[in-house]
């Protein structure tokens, strides 16, 4: 199995690949980013959060138009995960189409293979898709 | 006596693609203008800000065109918003009484621009590192979601829709026919074309629901505002104080935390905030404005404005659009310019050009697109990453 590697460092991979984010011990404010002070409370220490797999979609735009070599249309998409916390990624899995996605639909978390680099590495991506 | 900040003078170039003008060259035209306008000279003003989203040291280079008096200079640049903040930069000044009268500007030059922001080409010929704040080894626009505007406000519109009853794609579309139609009395709009609204939904999409009339255009332009101490003001003569207009709120704020505007931009809370502070601070409410000019960079951000400047029932910004309110002969004018839309959206320039257009309605000078009888407007503009400037200005006697 080629190596693989993840396309953000909050996609943690592994046989249940997860999303971990940074959360504040005082407040609970979860990043996907490391912040050098809460933007919420304004303490500085962070501890991490694994984040639930299932969600619904709040928000979503069909992309037609995008910069090269980016494929057209996908869903862009906020996703209101179950367990608390957001998370914008693409609705995959889905045809897109405004009668196929819908506000409010459940979706869980998946991830696969986006490309692959010069010396053979893969780059993982996760995206949601309908339950 | 008052210490309010007053409009003395106001003009905006048409906005356009320039090929024979450069950035300075519109923004020269529009000082003049303005100061002229204001029957003062650029050796009346005391102070000068200036914005253009992507230059530097823009006033600078203003004043070489114009006049190097040796005022102080703020180059202020707030996404969206630049030309509000230079407007309240100005005003800022004005109210601490550093100065009597200085001179807002706000220009863009963008030709065309395209996507302002998820535009970097994709390429996977390369080897993985991780890097950014994300750690992220590839550009993630298109795979994690869109930062490309057409999607962030379209998510926006449909988070409202998610939210509220009443509101799809036919009410966002309504919002792009009313202010092209607008657009058709106003010279001083990049497009001045009317469009059916079945044209507007069956029209290439951009990012769902916006299709392309439903996105504003890059263009160049610029506007300039000449603001006056009320103290001055009664010293001038009685045809500048006729004319002149009286800033009764200026209102400049940023997005406040919430947990959803860690990953989409929150445009809806810092606007909300930022209109009840200015009706707050005018002593004035929704229903007491004769037209607004809102930030409708695309369809789908004009009709969550509706609500988020009080201008609808809560939630009620599909049935709002549906009762045609907010067209020109409706109970409530937005965007009679033809907004951002149609009217065009040179980014330093918008927030000035919407205190232009306000100042001309109520100054009774605005031709066609006048709103008769017109007291009370309402200018809003929003940068994102986010910035919101809220302006409500009065037609009244000095």
């Amino acid at each position: 199995m080629p190596k693989q590697v993840p396309i953000v460092d909050y996609l943690v991979l592994g046989d249940e690949p997860r999303l971990v984010a940074h959360k504040c011990k005082e407040c609970g404010a979860i990043y996907f980013d490391h912040r050098n002070a809460c933007a919420k409370c304004g303490k500085t220490e962070f501890g991490t959060k694994t984040l639930g797999t299932t969600g619904v979609v709040v928000s979503y735009a069909i992309v037609h138009q995008a910069a090269p070599g980016v494929p057209v249309p996908y869903v862009s998409s906020v996703v209101n995960l179950d367990d608390g916390g957001y998370v914008k990624c693409n609705v995959v899995n889905v045809e897109p189409q405004p009668d196929k996605v819908s506000l409010g639909m459940k979706v869980q978390l998946t991830t696969f293979v986006a490309g692959i680099d010069d010396e053979g590495t893969e780059v993982v991506c996760f995206g949601f898709e309908p339950v | 006596m008052s210490d309010a900040v007053w409009v003395l003078g106001a003009s905006m170039t048409k906005i356009g693609r320039y090929l024979d003008k450069d950035l300075i060259d519109l923004a020269s035209e529009a000082t003049l203008n303005a100061l002229s306008d204001g029957g003062v000279t650029i050796h009346d003003m005391e102070i000068l800000a200036a914005g253009a989203a992507f230059s530097n040291g823009f006033g600078q280079a203003l004043q070489k065109q114009i006049g190097q008096t040796g005022i102080p200079v703020y180059n202020v640049t707030n996404a969206c918003a630049t030309g509000a903040t230079a407007v309240r930069t100005v005003y800022m000044s004005i109210k601490a009484g550093e100065s009597d009268m200085g001179l807002a500007v706000g220009a863009e030059q963008m030709g065309k621009m395209g996507l302002l922001a998820g535009n970097a080409p994709r390429s996977d010929k390369h080897v993985y590192e991780p890097s950014g704040r994300y750690g992220s080894v590839l550009g993630t626009d298109g795979w994690l979601g869109s930062a490309t505007m057409p999607a962030v406000f379209g998510q926006a519109g449909m988070e409202y829709a998610y939210q509220n009853d009443g509101v799809g794609f036919e009410q966002f579309a309504k919002v792009a026919e009313k202010n092209h139609m607008h657009s058709t009395l106003n010279p001083l709009a990049q497009y001045q074309k009317a469009f059916s609204l079945e044209e507007i939904m069956e029209a290439r999409v951009i990012s769902y629901p916006n299709t392309l009339p439903m996105c504003c255009p890059t263009g160049d332009g610029a506007a300039a505002i000449v603001l006056v101490s009320e103290a001055k003001l009664k010293t001038l003569s009685l045809e500048q104080q006729k004319r002149a207009v009286k800033i009764s709120a200026s209102v400049l704020n940023s997005d406040p935390w919430t947990e959803e505007g860690q990953v989409l931009p929150d445009v809806n809370t810092l606007t909300r905030n930022a209109a009840r502070q200015a009706y707050e601070t005018a002593g004035l409410g929704p229903q007491d404005l004769d037209l607004v000019e809102l930030h409708d960079c695309f369809a789908t951000a004009e009709l969550i404005h509706y609500d988020n400047l009080e201008l609808c029932e809560p939630g009620g910004a599909g049935a709002f659009i549906d009762s045609r309110a907010p067209w020109r002969d409706g109970s409530m004018p937005v965007n009679v310019s033809g907004g951002l839309l149609s009217k065009g959206h040179p980014i330093g320039m918008t927030g000035a050009a919407n205190i232009f257009e306000i100042t001309t309605q109520l100054r009774g000078e605005a031709g066609d697109r006048q709103i008769e009888g017109a007291k009370v407007g309402l200018a809003h503009v929003i940068g994102l990453g986010s910035a919101c400037a809220v302006h409500i200005l009065e037609k009244a006697a000095a």
